[in-house]
Order: structure tokens, then C-alpha cells, then sequence
């Protein structure tokens, strides 16, 4: 039986009118503005692009202020917008070997050329709450320095240079990038497809399938051969014009993690890598992902799979924030007849118990 | 071949770092460099402006195949001036007007008569821009290692 | 200038006016027309691309035609600044390879290909067929010929003027592949007639 039911209309209205007077606070506060989250919290900002596959930091801003900071709430607010979307085209792959850097820093080399950049970087603090931001004190100019803007090699090309390190990752000759947001996914997945459902992971579940391998579940040996931030141009085909424009520049980290591989019948020992790359400043995300993305490559390397982070089908198909969301919470939602059916075989279940133990203890009485 | 397409090497690198400078210039700028064509020529909407996204692809392992990495807002606009050039202007991001504006510039620049004046304004966007990125790679380059080792053990 | 600007002009020009709405009622009439195989439906709009493809079938491609839809074009359209004018106002590429194709255009009196030779779907996901646009001379007028099938009461009679003459077996095979096979839009003027896969046609017995 089906039951239908209605209501709930006012309520639901007037919780929603509930929602953007707490949404907004305290009155007597200026309300926070777009500008101001893009600015000063950046990296939340940044984290609802990359998650949301979006690159737009005033939209993600205002799907960060919209959901109150609610990280998950806000990047479903803006894959939904991005549905409204018309595509124009794709764009020239990205170059990050011709990136503005703003940090790159390597664990395998030290003397590597162009050096060790820190940028801006949460390392080395004390990770001690700071009084002095409870006030807006004054803030001092960075320090500056003769630069070296010239293009800066990534570490994989060094290793490159001596043959012991794999080749950047090819596919056959035909194979057109696949893309999830237009067909859905069939196991096994190519690696391009992989990266692209890893970069709109979840970080928290990306680090901690990363963190897993680290422990001892599929280990691989890692070393970050090189993390870079920093801005690189996005290039469209023009097909009315015959070139590419730039249409202006986007943020990126990039990671290279190098992993120890001992060979095996059809490769050589070597380095193998595995390659993280995220929208705007993520270093976390990034190296998670590269940690992920080795894992995953176990078949191809003839590693034995054994471990969570090796199987393809349930990394990538839990990895998406916004399903997971959907499944999980969507339980909150009226199942009154499902339950109610439910109740009903449970209540026949312990009559029919309850018959059988009454019996059991007539009979055990009797012996 | 594409029959909108011929032109002389010269003159498409010249346009297509005009059209990538104008990408990057700010509603300021090209709001003053309108305001400053004294003979505003009339012009015509022919697609847009408009917003829609471009898939961003990146390489696997930087320099390998092509994956999908993400989409990015872009705002793109065509006009036709009066005088019947046609400009393009694309651009990262919601902002239509700009958009409308690189366009007309675009076309602006296809005639003689206002060639200068654009060239001025793309060249004052790039100075610009240089400035900004030089400031940034001094602030990153004053955050180098300078590394020295300590003396080591026997030897 | 001559030549040159002429085709620039084609290939800018011709879009629709008011590109929401005017697209929002060409994929209404579209819908209907494709839900209740048989009946003749007007647009409700029109676009001026370069010839010769004619105006309904055009403001069919400014509705359907987008990156993701690959199209295939008839050697007339792809000589024509067709394929300039779909990529600049659609985005959408023009194909050789017809399986590749999303949309099929021929314009009218143009040759129309064996239907298997373009996407027909799998088994699994029969939606990854071609739809082939196809210009004719008339909607009416011409042999007539009854359909059935979903969407049809009983039975509905159509008369298309300017299909090929195998044109009843080429369907049959079509039909046959269910649920995989292609969906045909046969445009004259502004007006629409679809015949989606799952149409049978047979000869009126008169």
C-alpha cells in the first residue's frame, strides 16, 4: 500500500526564512561580503572550486557565505549552478611547466635548479593560535627580491634525463580524454579518467586513502619529488579565428610524487609517479590525490591488490563528496512506509519467536 | 580550410596578444579606453555576451596525455562595428561587459584609424601585468632557501 | 574584400533573434512532434543559415547542436559555410566519420546515406544514436503511408514527398534493430514531421 502524503508547506517556507535570518546573525555585524571571503579566506574558497569542479572563486565565495561555511553544502550548490551552464569548448591542456610560480618546494633534491621557493606556507609555524588576529593589527609588507621569472623545469625531467624515472603518462594514439560529467563511468577506468573524478574527490577521503597507503595498506615508497602553486594560462581553440587565445589565468598545485618501483618482467626497475593536480591552492589535495592515483596503477605494475586504496571501483565511486552526501543524508527523508512495512515483519518475526521460545520452555520443562 | 581564418602570421600574433591582454584588463581600463574614442563607432550584438564554461584539461604527469581536469566560467561576446569588422572577446570568469568590451576593442583594432589607440591600451594592460607579476616572483624568491651545510664528519 | 566578406557575414548572420525563447519553442515543438509521431508541427521559428540548408532545419541546429553533438553534414552543406555557421553559433564540430555523428543534416533533394551507417545506439544505452535531420520537398503529398506505434492512436497516415524510394525497407531495417536505430526529423520549410524508431510504416491499402 502507498500512502500519500501532504503538508509540510508552511513549515518548510518558514524554515527557509529561519535559515537566512540565522544564515545572517546578529544584525548589529556587517554582513560579510563576496570580496572579503575571496580574500581572506582563500583556501576555503579554494577547496569548494576544486571539489565542485568549478573555477570561479566569486561564485564558489557566495556558495561559501550561502551555505554558511558548510564546505559540502556549498560545493552542491555550485556543481548544481554549473549544470545551468552551456559549454563553449575545451581548453589547450594546461602547461605547468610555464607556471607564475608561488611555491615549489622538492624532498629529492635540494639543489634543484630555480631552488626551493616556500611561498606562502602554514610549514614551519608553530601552529600556535595567534592573539594578535583577534584585532585587525597592521600587517607587514612581504619582503622582496631580485626574481628569476624564466620558465622552471620540473623535478620529473631531471630524473628523466638519467632514464630512471617513467615516462609522463601516455594512451594509445586514439583515446579521447573521457570526461564523467557527460558519460557515466564503466569499470575498469582509463588513468585520464581517474584524475579527472580524484581532482573533484573529497580531500578528507582522499587523505585519508593516501594516509592508508603510508600505513602499510599497498605501500609505495613515496617521495614528493616536487609540489608547485602558482598561475598558469588556460588556452581555447578559437575554430572562427584559427588559433588559440588565452582567456586569462587560472591557479593550480601540481604534485609529482616519486615512488620506488623494483621492476618487473616488462619494466625496468625505476622511479614510477604518481600525479596530483587541483584547482587554486590545495597542497594536501594534491598530494593526497598523486598518493591515490599510484595506488591505483597497482594492475598495471602487476602489484597485488590488497589494500582499500588499490581498488579502483570503491575509491572512485565513494570519492565523490556530493553522492555520498545525497545517499547518506537523503535517509532523513520520509520513509514512514517503508518503515511501517518493516514493523510489521519485525512484530511477526518476535510473535513467531516468542511462539517457538514458549515452546522450548515447555519442552525443557518437561524433560 | 576554414574560410574565416586566412590571414598573415604577423597580424594573427599581433591580434592574438591583443585579444589575450584585453582577456586580462580590468573593467577600469576598458571603460576608460571607450570613454577616451572620441568618433564612438556604432556597434551590433552577434553572439552574447554570454557566460558558459570551458573544460580545463591538464596533462598526466605534466607533460603526458590530456585529462579533463575541471570546468572554468568564461564570458564571451561578438560584435560588429558599424563599419562591419567583427571582434571577439573571451574572458575567465561572469563578467559579460568585459567581455562586450574586449570584443569591441578587437574589432576596434582591425581598422587603421583606431589601431593606435588600442595598441596604447593593450600595451598599458601588459605593463600592467608585468608589474604584478614581477612583485609576486620578488615575494616568492625573498622565500628561497638559502641552503649551507655544516661540516661534516670524518674526511 | 568581396568573397571573403560575404562569407563572413553568412557565417556570423542567420542565428535567432532571441535566442532563449525562440530555442525553448523549437524544442517544445520538437518534443511534441517526436511524442506523437505522425503530426505536423510548426516550429514556431526560424533561422537564416547559409544555403542550402533551409530555415526549419537550421533553427533545429541552434536548438539540439552543441559541443558534446559531433555532426555529420551532406557534401553540399559541408562545401557550404554550414560548417563555419554551426561551429560559431552551436560550438558543435563537423564529423566525416559517421558513426562519430550525433545529428545528421541533408538538405533537400541532397542524397540520403544508409541509416546503419551512423550511430545506432547500444544495447545498453540506445540513447547513443544519431538523429538524421533530413530536408525534404513536402511533408504531404506524396505516397501515403501508415504509421503505428507508440504515441499513435491506432493508426496515423503520412504522406512525405522527397524520400528516397528504399525509403520503406531502409525504415523496416531500422525498425528491427530495436531498441537500438536512429530517429528521423523530416523538415520542409518550418514545419516538422519525426519519425522515432519505434514508428512502423507500412503501405496504405487503399
Amino acid at each position: 500500500m502507498y500512502v500519500a502524503v501532504k503538508g509540510g508547506e508552511t513549515a518548510i517556507a518558514n524554515a527557509h526564512r529561519l535559515l537566512a535570518d540565522r544564515r545572517r546573525g546578529d544584525r548589529s555585524l556587517p554582513a560579510i561580503s563576496i570580496d572579503q571571503i575571496v580574500a581572506q579566506l582563500g583556501l576555503a574558497v579554494d577547496r569548494v572550486m576544486a571539489e565542485a569542479s568549478l573555477y570561479d572563486r566569486e561564485l564558489a565565495a557566495l556558495a561559501v557565505r550561502q551555505a554558511r561555511g558548510d564546505m559540502i553544502e556549498a560545493i552542491f550548490i555550485l556543481r548544481a549552478y554549473r549544470t545551468t551552464l552551456p559549454r563553449f569548448g575545451l581548453s589547450v591542456p594546461i602547461d605547468t611547466g610555464r607556471m607564475k610560480i608561488e611555491r615549489r618546494v622538492s624532498a629529492t633534491y635540494k639543489d634543484l635548479p630555480g631552488g626551493q621557493l616556500l611561498g606562502a606556507t602554514f610549514d614551519y609555524t608553530h601552529r600556535l593560535l595567534d592573539p594578535s588576529l583577534l584585532a585587525d593589527e597592521p600587517v607587514a609588507d612581504p619582503v622582496r627580491k631580485q626574481a628569476d621569472e624564466s620558465a622552471m623545469m620540473r623535478v620529473s625531467d631531471i630524473l628523466a634525463d638519467e632514464g630512471l624515472i617513467e615516462a609522463d603518462g601516455r594512451l594509445p594514439e586514439d583515446h579521447v580524454p573521457g570526461d564523467l560529467t557527460r558519460e557515466p563511468l564503466e569499470f575498469p577506468l582509463d588513468r585520464d579518467l581517474r584524475l579527472q573524478a580524484l581532482a573533484r574527490g573529497d580531500e578528507g577521503f582522499l587523505l585519508a586513502l593516501a594516509y592508508s597507503t603510508q600505513r602499510g595498506y599497498a605501500r609505495t615508497h613515496p617521495f614528493v619529488g616536487e609540489v608547485r602553486i602558482g598561475d598558469v594560462e588556460v588556452e581555447l581553440d578559437m575554430p572562427e579565428l584559427g588559433f588559440a587565445v588565452s582567456l586569462g589565468r587560472i591557479q593550480v598545485t601540481e604534485c609529482q610524487m616519486v615512488n620506488q618501483f623494483k621492476g618487473s618482467a616488462n619494466n625496468p626497475p625505476q622511479f614510477t609517479r604518481g600525479y596530483g593536480l587541483v584547482f587554486g591552492q590545495s597542497e594536501r589535495k594534491a598530494m593526497a590525490m598523486s598518493l591515490v592515483d599510484r595506488a591505483l596503477r597497482a594492475e598495471e605494475f602487476g602489484e597485488d591488490i590488497v589494500a582499500p586504496a588499490q581498488d579502483e571501483e570503491f575509491v572512485i565511486s565513494h570519492s565523490d563528496n556530493v553522492q555520498a552526501t545525497g545517499f547518506v543524508e537523503h535517509l532523513k527523508l520520509p520513509h514512514y512506509v517503508d518503515f511501517q512495512a518493516e514493523l510489521d515483519l519485525v512484530r511477526r518475526m518476535r510473535a513467531e519467536y516468542d511462539a517457538k521460545s514458549d515452546g522450548n520452555d515447555v519442552r525443557e520443562a518437561a524433560e | 580550410m576554414d574560410p574565416i581564418k586566412q590571414d598573415g602570421s604577423a597580424a594573427v600574433n599581433g591580434r592574438k596578444r591583443a585579444m589575450e591582454l584585453l582577456a586580462k584588463a580590468s573593467t577600469e581600463e576598458l571603460q576608460a579606453g571607450w570613454q577616451a574614442i572620441k568618433a564612438k563607432p556604432k556597434v551590433h550584438a552577434v553572439r552574447g555576451p554570454e557566460s558558459g564554461l570551458v573544460m580545463v584539461r591538464g596533462r598526466i604527469g605534466g607533460g603526458g596525455d590530456a585529462f579533463n581536469l575541471g570546468e572554468a566560467t568564461v564570458s564571451r561576446a561578438t560584435v560588429r562595428l558599424g563599419s562591419g569588422e567583427i571582434g571577439h572577446g573571451q574572458l575567465l570568469g561572469n563578467d559579460r561587459e568585459r567581455a562586450r568590451l574586449a570584443a569591441v576593442f578587437d574589432a576596434l583594432r582591425q581598422r587603421p584609424d583606431h589601431r593606435q589607440a588600442v595598441d596604447a591600451l593593450v600595451d598599458a594592460v601588459e605593463s600592467r601585468v608585468a608589474a604584478e607579476d614581477r612583485k609576486r616572483a620578488e615575494q616568492t624568491a625573498a622565500t628561497r632557501v638559502d641552503f649551507f651545510t655544516m661540516v661534516r664528519g670524518d674526511d | 574584400m568581396g568573397i571573403q566578406t560575404e562569407i563572413h557575414a553568412s557565417a556570423y548572420a542567420g542565428a535567432f533573434t532571441d535566442p532563449v525563447f525562440q530555442s525553448q519553442a523549437v524544442f517544445r515543438a520538437l518534443m511534441d512532434t517526436m511524442a506523437r509521431p505522425g503530426t505536423i508541427t510548426p516550429l514556431g521559428a526560424a533561422a537564416a543559415p547559409p544555403a542550402p540548408l533551409g530555415p526549419g532545419a537550421g533553427a533545429i541546429a541552434l536548438t539540439l547542436c552543441d559541443d558534446g553533438t559531433p555532426v555529420w553534414l551532406s557534401p553540399a552543406l559541408a562545401k557550404s559555410s554550414v560548417p563555419a555557421w554551426l561551429s560559431f553559433h552551436t560550438g558543435a564540430a563537423r564529423t566525416d566519420v559517421k558513426p562519430e555523428a550525433r545529428f545528421v543534416f541533408v538538405e533537400a533533394g541532397g542524397i540520403v546515406p544508409g541509416f546503419d551507417q551512423f550511430a545506432l545506439g547500444t544495447q545498453e544505452y540506445p540513447d547513443r544514436s544519431a538523429t538524421l535531420v533530413l530536408e525534404i520537398a513536402a511533408l504531404e503529398g506524396g505516397a501515403q503511408l501508415t504509421a503505428t506505434g507508440p504515441g499513435i492512436n491506432g493508426e496515423a497516415v503520412v504522406s512525405p514527398m522527397g524520400l528516397p524510394d528504399i525509403f520503406l525497407t531502409l525504415w523496416a531495417e531500422n525498425r528491427a534493430l530495436f531498441p537500438r536505430g536512429v530517429d528521423l526529423i523530416l523538415v520542409a520549410g518550418t514545419d516538422v514531421l519525426c519519425l522515432p524508431r519505434t514508428t512502423k510504416l507500412r503501405h496504405r491499402e487503399v
